[in-house]
């Protein structure tokens, strides 16, 4: 298996369409999979080992991971945000390697030992050549590294994230219809390339004949900009961008994306008020999508779906409503499960760790093997449950939970009930040193408007056990975030920790 | 033939091509137009699709024997359709999904 199969079926059957568009550069199916054959035999050519890039979206990325995986080499998005000492370790992992960089930062990595330096216009240059292409020889071996992500390190040195052809080929094949897009069809790509979900909408795009559009910087009013501009119908977003969107729309009376059809979004928790309000400034007829994944798992696992939003969003069943806060049911080549710390099964309705098991499932990381344990279970490291009706929700990382006096709180429905409150903002609910209770229950909120901590800590006493009020409340003007939406849990326990 | 994950095959009289997803590890019988499937990089043998395996194969199906034990992805369509042992293969019908990136 090899995901450039993917292209060359897309190439051969609607080889005319165009597959990436950046800006007005547009790259039809066979642009891309001639581009792909001659970036194959530059690497080979080169000895490298890895195809590495370090820039934001444009069509150098999909060319270069379709050239990589004919080349039978890894390919190794790298964050273009990290600089100096943090960089030049991931670089020193993946040498010998061919790397994709803008020209500014090419000129500053010129002559660096083990790596092969292209300018990305160079690089598009040699894609759109007249060389000759090289026979469609790519490996077939399943077992072949496709792509290698680092994580984000927010909890320590970066992890590469091993997905190998076996795993993206079947997380496609299982997810996405052969040119079940039609020619219309567009999705705005604003996630970086170096986050799994960049990746799983180049390969489904792709697989699905959708032309892509890709959004180099995400910033609200660019983003409703070129998906009007373009032509949109689909769209990924992360929890903080549906936030700003929403944000953009409501204070400056802008108009949604005119042919924007469905909506997805995932990669962290949506806060119940956000994804609310967007399914009342959206047009009914827009589609909304959540979808739960992880690296390991090569991206989504599990989706709430957009007849589960209506239903939820307009029902006066609590146990129904509150489905809008689940990441819904797991694709059908997955399977779930909520086990406790002994590994064992917890009854139904349970919090526990969410397991998942499926072809799709990589659970491994570079030099540390796989996680996978007997009979091809991934433990999450994410808590969770699933209801009567099979929807999983998700609590967030376990290693936040916060153990007060032996009990087990999860920060996330104590966040969940604050973003209830009219004048809260932001949230973000940790665990502080408490000498008493070993852990207590500390927050960081960013006012909408003034507002008295107490009154923030009855709210909370009203709608949870009086365990889950806050006992320290900080008023912070904003939360740290990384760039792909992903809160820094250890900032905020460092700096309320040592408040308290 | 034995056949593994992975491996592409294509038909010896039409232009139909897939790709192994599962299969058992036993001696296949695996046609398509009525003549046997040969490795991708092989020479086609050639000659007329039998008449009773001539409805086609749809390129991105996925193709399955009973037991769903075999299963192929069409990787370029042709006139011919695929049949283990003489049995012909039945698509694998997809469930359909919200788009999620």
């Amino acid at each position: 298996m090899n995901v450039m199969m993917l292209m060359e079926m897309a190439s051969g059957a609607m080889g005319e369409r165009v597959g990436v568009q950046c800006d007005d550069d547009c790259w039809t199916y066979e642009d891309l999979f001639q581009g792909a054959g001659r970036l194959a035999a530059q690497v080979r050519e080169s000895g490298a080992e890895h195809v590495a890039i370090l820039d934001e979206s444009s069509p150098a990325v999909p060319l270069a991971l379709f050239g990589a995986a004919w080349a039978g080499k890894p390919f190794v998005p790298l964050n273009y945000r990290l600089t100096g000492p943090e960089l030049d370790a991931l670089i020193e992992r993946i040498t010998p390697a061919v790397l994709v960089t803008d020209a500014a930062r090419a000129k500053e990595l010129e002559g660096r030992a083990g790596l092969d330096v292209i300018n990305r216009d160079d690089f598009l240059g040699t894609a759109r050549s007249d060389a000759t292409l090289p026979a469609p020889d790519w490996s077939m071996e399943p077992e072949d590294i496709a792509i290698l992500l680092f994580t984000s390190g927010t909890t320590g040195a970066p992890k590469a994230a091993v997905l190998r052809h076996k795993h993206m080929v079947s997380y496609i094949l299982g997810s996405v219809e052969f040119m079940g897009a039609s020619e219309e069809d567009a999705a705005l790509v604003s996630v970086p390339p170096y986050h799994v979900a960049g990746m799983a909408a180049i390969l489904s795009s792709v697989y699905a004949g959708r032309r892509i559009v890709q959004l180099a910087r995400f910033a609200p009013d660019h983003w409703i900009e070129v998906a009007e501009r373009t032509g949109v119908t689909n769209a990924f977003v992360v929890p903080t961008m549906l936030q700003r969107i929403v944000a953009e729309i409501d204070d400056k009376a802008r108009k949604p994306p005119s042919a924007l059809r469905s909506l997805a979004y995932g990669g962290g928790k949506m806060p119940l008020p956000v994804i609310d309000r967007a399914m009342q400034i959206f047009p009914p007829s827009v589609d909304f999508t959540n979808a739960y994944g992880l690296t390991e798992t090569s991206s989504t696992i599990a989706v709430l779906g957009p007849d589960d939003h209506r239903v939820a969003a307009f029902n006066d069943d609590p146990d129904v409503k509150r489905r809008l806060g689940s990441a819904g049911k797991p694709l059908p080549g997955v399977e779930v499960e909520i086990r406790d710390e002994n590994g064992k099964a917890v009854p139904l309705g349970e919090s526990g760790e969410i397991w998942v098991r499926g072809e799709q499932v990589s659970g491994e990381y570079l030099g540390r093997g796989s996680l996978l344990v007997e009979g091809g279970w991934f433990p999450t490291n994410d808590g969770g449950s699933l209801d009567a009706e099979g929807y999983l929700f998700v609590s967030g990382r376990i290693d936040d939970v916060i153990v007060r006096g032996g009990e087990n709180l999860s920060p996330g429905e104590i966040e969940d009930v604050l973003h209830e409150h009219a004048a809260v903002g932001d949230c973000a609910v940790v665990g502080i040193p408490d000498e008493e209770w070993g852990e207590g229950v500390a927050a960081a909120i960013v006012l909408k408007r003034q507002v008295e901590a107490s009154e923030l800590q009855d709210w909370v006493k009203q709608h949870l056990r009086s365990s889950r009020v806050p006992q320290l409340i900080e008023f912070w003007d904003e939360l740290p975030y990384n760039e792909t939406g992903k809160l820094l849990r250890r900032k905020v326990r460092e700096a309320l920790g040592s408040a308290s | 033939m034995e056949l593994k994950a992975g491996s592409r095959l294509k038909s010896g009289v039409c232009d139909t091509q897939v790709m192994v997803i599962a299969a058992p590890v036993d001696d296949l019988d695996l046609t398509c137009g009525g003549a046997a499937l040969v490795d991708v990089a092989g020479d086609a043998p050639g000659g007329a699709i039998d008449a009773d395996h001539k409805n086609g194969t749809q390129i991105g199906k996925r193709y399955v024997n009973e037991d769903a034990t075999l299963e192929l992805l069409c990787t370029k369509p042709g006139e011919g359709s695929l049949a283990l042992g003489g049995a012909p293969l039945t698509l694998k019908e997809a469930k359909a999904l919200p788009s999620s990136d």
